[in-house]
Order: C-alpha cells, then structure tokens, then sequence
C-alpha cells in the first residue's frame, strides 16, 4: 500500500482490481454512483473524495470501485455530468486501460424525458433518445430540451 | 419513403416545393396526379373536425380511399395495445397512415415502425406540420412570406400550430411578435432556436400595441384543458378577443388566421371584413393535403 503524506494532501488507497474514476466534476461523485446503481446497499467498496484540489480543475471528485471494471454504456451516462473524467481500469495495482469518457452525438435509453406527454413516457416498445447538444439534450421524439438537472433525469 | 413528421425536418425547398403542388391541385393542373388504387389510413386517437375530414377529402378527390379509426375509444388501445403494435398491424392495410395522437412524439414514433410513410396530422402539444403548410399557403396566396410581420396571439406555450408555424417561419425572414397571456408564452427554448436560426421575435404584452404592423395575425385557442378550474380559464380566455374595433388603422392587407375551432376569441362581425381569411385557410386544407398524401404514395 502506498500512501501520499498526510501534511501533502491526500491518502487514498490503490485498489488491486476495478476502477478508478478521477477528474469527476466536483460535487458529481454521488451522483456518478447513482448512475452506476451503486447504493447503500449494494456490496461494492468503494473510495469517494470529493472537492479534492485539482491542478486541471480546481476541485474535482474521485471515485475508486473495487472489483468492477465499467462498461462503455455506463461510461457514456458519466460524461454526461462528468465530462472532463478519466476512466482508469486495474487489474493487480496496475492501470491496463485509460481512457477518457465521450459523449456521443445520440443517446438512448440513459435519460429519461421530462416531458409526461412524450411518447417515451408511456408503455411503447421504445427507448428515449436524445442529442447532445451544447445547449442541451434533444428529446428526437417531442423536441424538449432538457438543459439542468441531467443527472436527476438518467434512468 | 418519405415520412411528413415534423416542420424541423423540411428545408424552405422542401416547404415551398410542397405549396407549388398545392397550387397544381387547386387549379386543377394536376389532372394526372391520381392516387386511384391507394388506401390511406386515418388513425385519429383524438377530437378531429377539419382535419380529419380535409385528409379525407383530399384523399377522396385524388380518386383514393381512406379508412379510419376516429377515437381511442374505438381502437384496440382500450385493450391495452401499443401504438407500435397498431402502427405494425394497419402498415398491412394501407399505403400510408395519417396519425393524430395525444401523445408528443408518437408520429415520429410510429415512422419507426411503419412499413408505409407517416404523415403527422397533431402529436399533443408538439407539430402539426400540415397545418403550417396550409397556413403558409393561405398566407402566400396573398402576399410573398418574405420578410412580413407576423403576429401570434393565444396559447403559444401548449399550441402545436404556433410552434410549427413560427419555426417555418423562421426560414422566410419573418419577423415575428408574440403576444401571450401570461403562463402561456412560447418556450424561452423555442424562443431561443428561432433568434438562433436568425430570426426576430419581439414580445409583446397585448395585441393592441402591435396590430397596427402586422401583415398577418394568427390568432389561436386557449386551451381550456390546461387549465385547473373554470375561473382561471375564464380570466385568461377574456384576456384578448379580436373586434372591428381593434382593427381600425391596421394595414390594408393584414390578414387574420386561426387554426380553428374558435371558442371566442374573434368576433364573428369580424367574419364580415376583408382581413378574415380563416375559413379560406380552413379550405385551403384540402389540396395541401392532397399534395401530401400524393408526395408521400406516388
């Protein structure tokens, strides 16, 4: 175990295998688990530090996951309130994967429309989809324009 | 195949290509623009009169047919079947399926799962683009649409025609005023799309400071629906109602529309005066759809 001196700041653990989520925009960290379905009681262990002083950002959050590497699909609905972070896959201390996330033009079936008169609000065979736009998310069925509260939206 | 879902999806070609055809099969230039062995599908799943009937005509003076469902009540919906499936199941029956829906979002919805075109007639409170296409022709049946003012006054928060009306309008140069009761102003999102497609829009608090500039007035319904109890309704419906009075000085040439049913918000002694043109824009709805259905099934 390695561990940064107390008087420098942080003292977080390197974890054997899972992920590592850093540079999450500061005060998003449980949120990005809320995404992740990871609650009170589900059984992973985790890391959370929030509001840690970053060169890049100023402040950011960090999340470390242990035993459960991320997949893509999870990583696109981070980006959407998080997306300066990094994605870091462990596997026995050491990172074999890291990559940024991406927000791609569409998505489908992450968030859920505001709307109640959509379409997608109802029992119809279709997943929501939206496009990423700097303004906000498109709703490509009723046009609505989601623009706050994205994380309070992700299904 | 080509779908009619939303005016988004229609360039100014698109739109004016469109109103071109309409003219053809006013005028009767179109002799041979039949559609005799077609069946459209008029899936109504709520209160439709003109157009309902205008879709019907027009598919009837094409020398087609038409079949029809004209509530949910009637449908298989009352059972618990989706709109996917219905859309699935009537693709079968018809060469193209005309829907109107409750639901915001379901003709683009049903496009996805027809295996004949789509052409939108309403979804909720969001697009009715062959209403703006007859808007847009009876407007242009007077006056080019370029660069005009244009007034729209009513329910433009929950009023689907206002929405695909303004956003049409926003490919002609159109400077556009809205005037609103409060709680009912166009979506600051809607808004916003059309500055940033470089038009316009100027807000205004009631209709007398404005009436005097417009070229054309579009006056829609306030949707008693919405609205929690009679009274409210009742202080927001009195807020505005267009009376010979109001229209003294106006421009020689303005020209007041509505999508109807009016509940009150004209006058009928307005019926009477040069500038009433909504029972022509009503008529017009004929051969604009007979242009849609036709573009759609030829």
């Amino acid at each position: 175990m390695t561990k940064k001196d107390p008087s420098g700041g942080l003292i977080i653990s390197p974890i054997k295998n899972g992920t590592v989520i850093d540079h999450i925009t500061a005060g998003e960290a449980l949120n990005v688990l809320r995404i992740l379905g990871i609650t009170g009681s589900t059984r992973e262990c985790l890391s959370i530090a929030t509001n840690v002083r970053s060169k890049r950002m100023g402040r950011k959050d960090v999340v470390k996951i242990e035993n459960r590497e991320l997949r893509t699909e999870e990583v696109d609905r981070i980006a959407l309130i998080a997306p300066q972070a990094k994605i870091n896959i462990i596997r026995d201390f050491r990172v074999v994967e890291k990559k940024g996330v991406e927000i791609p033009e569409i998505i489908r079936g992450v968030v859920r429309c505001p709307n109640p008169g959509c379409i997608t609000n109802t029992n119809e065979p279709v997943a929501s989809a939206f496009e990423v736009l700097p303004k906000g998310l498109h709703c490509l069925y009723c046009d609505w324009l989601l623009k706050d509260d994205i994380a309070e939206h992700i299904i | 195949m080509y779908h009619i879902i939303s005016i988004r999806d229609l360039e100014r070609k698109d739109l004016d290509y469109l109103l071109d055809r309409a003219r053809e099969f006013e005028t009767g230039n179109c002799r041979s623009c039949r559609l005799e062995d077609k069946l459209a599908a008029l899936l109504f799943f709520e209160p439709s009169t003109r157009t309902r009937m205008s879709f019907a005509t027009a598919m009837a003076r094409l020398g087609g047919r038409s079949i029809s469902v004209d509530s949910v009540e009637a449908s298989s919906i009352v059972k618990g079947e989706t709109l996917a499936d219905t859309i699935r199941v009537v693709s079968g029956y018809a060469d193209a399926i005309v829907l109107r829906h409750p639901k915001e979002g379901a003709a683009r919805l049903a496009s996805e799962f027809a295996t004949v075109p789509v052409i939108n007639a309403g979804d909720g409170a969001g697009q009715h683009p062959s209403q703006t296409l007859l808007d847009l022709y009876t407007i242009r049946q007077s006056m080019p649409v370029d660069g005009i003012d244009v007034g729209l006054l009513g329910d433009l928060r929950y009023g689907r025609t206002a929405h695909s009306l303004a956003l049409a309008l926003s490919l002609y140069g159109v400077t556009l005023h809205t005037i609103a009761p409060g709680g009912l102003e166009m979506p600051a999102n809607i808004t916003l799309e059309l500055r940033e497609r470089g038009m316009e829009v100027i807000e205004h608090e009631n209709v007398e400071e404005v009436i005097r500039d417009l070229d054309v007035l579009y006056v829609t319904r306030i949707q008693r629906e919405r609205f929690p109890d009679s009274a409210s309704f009742y202080n927001v419906a009195s807020s505005y109602r267009i009376t010979p009075d109001l229209l003294s000085g106006v421009r020689d040439n303005l020209m007041i529309l509505h999508p109807l049913p009016r509940a009150g918000e004209i006058d009928p002694a307005v019926d009477n005066t040069p500038y009433a043109r909504y029972f022509e824009q009503a008529k017009n709805g004929v051969p604009v759809r007979m242009a849609l259905l036709h573009e759609v099934m030829k």
